[in-house]
């Protein structure tokens, strides 16, 4: 458990609701248009995953356009939890942009969906996936250790 | 085609679950005790922990896990506030035996233990400090 050093935590959520709607087109644009956006959100993803969401395209622009012109969020959050949910959502993206790129669409738009599923969760609920995987991996992991 | 259908299945199903976990978040429920008692498995787990002579607060927390630190600072809150009533929070993942043998599958999840150790209440998701004050009215008045 980090000790945040404190992001205002409708970032995040800001960012979510961007990357939901960019999946949203992907699922119903020509293919060769979600191969790109797909391509795309895979780099945003990365970006989140490595440096942070507050460093990504999106979060500069919440950060310097959007934020200013709100009242000070009541807390801040730790940065760690939604540079996890960037990471999964990084996974799903590879997934999507491999299944495009080697034509099985239907494998790709099913990653599409779910990674939607979540982006939507957090955009709209300010649902906290890291919370529900981080421990049921912990537990699959500490269960097979004692196999 | 395949596109739409699947994008107003991702919609439902966050839709869906969302409104699920909202009503589902923080509210304390019922739920059986372990053996011998809930609070003999987390000293057995944790031998530093002190019981509350009236409730013990246990939260379940692991990393990446924003609304842990909210239930933190409102079950710390309850504990500074009320006599006899002690916080004590568990690392998940370094406790996982403790997991499993509560039954925890979420983080935050929090269990209200009456006086005596049993396991009375339960909540996933962060809890308002109204309901855990009324958690714990509630099991102070639950005869065992």
């Amino acid at each position: 458990m980090t000790g945040g050093g404190g992001i205002d935590p409708r970032g995040p959520r800001f960012t979510a609701s961007v990357t939901a709607v960019l999946l949203a087109a992907a699922l119903v644009v020509p293919e060769a248009v979600a191969t790109a956006l797909v391509a795309v959100l895979a780099v945003l993803f990365a970006i989140g995953a490595g440096l942070g969401v507050q460093r990504t395209p999106t979060g500069v622009v919440f950060r310097t356009l959007i934020r200013p012109r709100l009242t000070p969020p009541a807390d801040l959050e730790d940065p760690a939890p939604p540079r996890f949910a960037q990471g999964v959502g990084l996974a799903f993206a590879v997934v999507a942009l491999v299944g495009y790129l080697a034509g099985a669409v239907l494998v790709a738009q099913v990653a599409v969906g779910l990674a939607l599923v979540a982006a939507l969760l957090n955009a709209v609920f300010g649902f906290c996936l890291g919370c529900e995987m981080y421990l049921l991996g912990a537990r699959f992991r500490g269960a097979r250790a004692t196999l | 085609m395949t596109g739409i259908v699947i994008l107003a299945l991702a919609a439902l199903a966050a839709v869906g679950f969302g409104l699920y976990r909202r009503h589902v978040d923080g509210r304390f429920v019922p739920h059986a005790d372990a053996t011998p008692t809930a609070w003999d498995q987390v000293a057995a787990a944790t031998p530093s922990a002190r019981a509350g002579e009236l409730a013990t607060l246990v939260q379940f927390s692991s990393a990446f896990c924003a609304p842990c630190r909210t239930t933190r600072v409102v079950l710390a809150d309850v504990a500074a506030q009320e006599d006899g009533v002690r916080h004590v929070e568990i690392d998940a993942e370094e406790h996982l035996g403790l997991v499993r043998a509560l039954d925890v599958r979420r983080t935050p999840t929090t269990l209200v233990l009456d006086a005596a150790g049993h396991e009375v209440l339960r909540a996933s998701g962060a809890p308002q400090k109204h309901q855990v004050l009324a958690a714990i009215a509630h099991s102070a008045g639950a005869p065992r």
